[in-house]
């Protein structure tokens, strides 16, 4: 029941290690999206790949690479708004977001097959992954792991002030910039797997979930690895079984593992709490803060 | 002034500000190593403007500054800058440690490994603002006055030339505002100069040279000179009670 599938289905094997690359790159990319607050800029981006992705189907070349051009499109976007606009950027950003979402649902309604085209950009088509697109996932992986190796320290000192990293010799806009591209490729990587609505879930969940408890940063990020990778396994199970969205599913557990743990740890924090509380007041009790 | 004294930071009718309106402007001064440069001034009245420009955060909008006899911001490894209000690393999930040592980026840039040395430094300065015993606890579960000897720390390693502190000893209490006279004290006597922002008078007693601002200079000199009742009363409404 738990193995089984996999045995059985080539398909679902190639889907498992597609979901499970996707998932260890939105782990890396996703631990500074949630450690930088750029949640909304992550789902601006993956929104922005949209139209590429239309244009590229309505052209019939492969959807990535139209991906990669709205990607492109959106990323200078973004950096330009969030240079210009530094307390508005939210708005603007919002309006590029809808403005390219709108466009890419344009060009797809000029498709004879709209909505099943439509609901494959958004949603993802994991079990039609095929070896070229595990070669494509798998060199996402590696360009995003050298990204985030190589830029570790200013990534680190920009999601704790941008100032600290100028002030310690780190080009705000160079790795502002290469934190844009290291989101960038991790959604155009995930498209396909889980859809350009559903990457914002596999980006964020499981990072977030590193971040109640962890640590360190590399703690959260091997959270986040673990966190995705088990969505995807348990998701594709639960598509398989019931008959469900595989992308949607693997979206769902994830968020799903986020609100169980912000539970307990929200509960252990209480806990926690009370019994500094109740020691406190015990001590004052005793007089051991007698003036 | 005599060619050869070297100078650690110079300013000459300087303007600083976030557009090209200065928030203060005609900032004349030359400060030598080992001098503490106090800026006092209520909110609002330029101070933080004032060591960001120096810090490199922002261009001067007018006349020339020198640190180290070069622009502002070239010299990562040799100035130290610690913001007002330094970050929002209680959400982060970093340890006291992990957020010292990023006071070492500036030496390692994107490659170099820490060496022993490197945590050293790191130790020393944990040790120095008293922040060692916290060591490996969250950042997000410390105090703000245990925040900031944190951010202390991370200072200090940078072991820079020059220390621009933006409120040291904010959130800090009565024996926190001592460890931060120990720390400049001993830092200047190892010919470090230190540019520091306050609302405090009494951070000013050491000073060299202080600076009342009230969105302009409204006096520069030594304490006895630039505190009289006068100045004072022009800055912030009310006199020094004797």
């Amino acid at each position: 029941m738990f193995i089984e599938p996999f045995i059985n289905n080539e398909f679902l094997r190639l889907s498992l290690a597609a979901g499970i690359l996707v998932a260890v790159t939105c782990a890396i990319a996703g631990t500074f999206v949630v450690l930088r607050g750029l949640a909304f800029v992550g789902d601006a981006l993956a929104h922005g790949v949209l139209p590429g992705i239309a244009t590229a189907m309505l052209l019939g070349v492969s959807g990535i690479f139209g991906a990669a051009v709205g990607a492109l499109v959106m990323m200078g976007g973004v950096s330009l708004v969030s240079r210009r606009f530094r307390l508005s950027g939210d708005t603007a950003i919002g309006l590029l977001f809808v403005g390219m979402l709108a466009l890419g649902v344009m060009i797809t309604s000029r498709s004879r097959t709209f909505v099943g085209d439509l609901s494959r950009i958004l949603f993802g088509e994991l079990l039609g992954v095929n070896s070229t697109d595990l070669l494509l996932q798998l060199l996402a992986l590696v360009i995003v792991a050298i990204i985030a190796f190589v830029s570790r320290r200013p990534f680190l000192l920009l999601s704790v002030d941008e100032g600290l990293a100028n002030t310690s010799g780190f080009s705000t806009r160079v790795f502002h910039n290469a934190m844009l591209t290291m989101i960038a490729i991790t959604v155009v990587a995930s498209f396909q797997t889980v859809g350009t609505l559903l990457v914002l879930g596999m980006l964020i969940a499981p990072a977030a979930t590193g971040a109640l408890f962890a640590r360190r940063i590399s703690t959260m990020m091997l959270i986040a690895t673990l966190v995705g990778s088990a969505s995807t396994y348990i998701g594709l199970l639960i598509s398989y079984h019931f008959n469900l969205a595989a992308g949607a599913s693997i979206v769902l557990t994830a968020v799903f593992i986020f609100a169980i743990v912000a539970t307990f740890t929200e509960i252990k924090k209480s806990l926690t709490d009370r019994q500094t509380d109740e020691h406190e007041h015990q001590h004052s009790h005793s007089g051991a803060h007698v003036r | 002034m005599s060619s050869q004294t070297m100078r650690s930071i110079k300013t000459e009718q300087l303007g600083v500000g976030y557009t090209k309106f200065p928030v203060v402007d005609n900032i004349s001064l030359s400060l030598e190593p080992g001098a503490l440069l106090v800026l006092i001034g209520t909110n609002g009245s330029g101070k933080s403007t004032i060591l960001k420009t120096m810090a490199g955060l922002l261009a001067p909008i007018s006349g020339s500054l020198e640190i180290l006899s070069t622009p502002s911001g070239s010299l990562p490894k040799r100035v130290a800058y610690l913001p007002q209000h330094p970050v929002s690393t209680h959400t982060l999930p970093l340890r006291v440690r992990d957020v010292v040592a990023m006071g070492r980026f500036a030496h390692l840039g994107l490659f170099r490994r820490p060496s022993t040395n490197d945590r050293l430094i790191v130790d020393r300065s944990m040790q120095r603002t008293g922040i060692d015993p916290q060591a490996n606890k969250p950042i997000r579960d410390l105090s703000g006055g245990q925040q900031q000897r944190t951010h202390l720390a991370q200072v200090l390693t940078r072991q820079a030339e020059i220390l621009l502190l933006d409120e040291p000893t904010a959130g800090l209490d009565i024996n926190g505002r001592k460890l931060v006279a120990d720390l400049i004290a001993s830092e200047r006597a190892r010919g470090v100069t230190v540019v520091m922002a306050t609302h405090e008078l009494q951070d000013a007693e050491n000073a060299n040279t202080v600076m009342l601002l009230a969105q302009r200079v409204v006096s520069i000199g030594p304490p006895d000179v630039a505190l009289r009742d006068e100045y004072l009363r022009e800055c912030f409404g009310f006199t020094q009670p004797h």
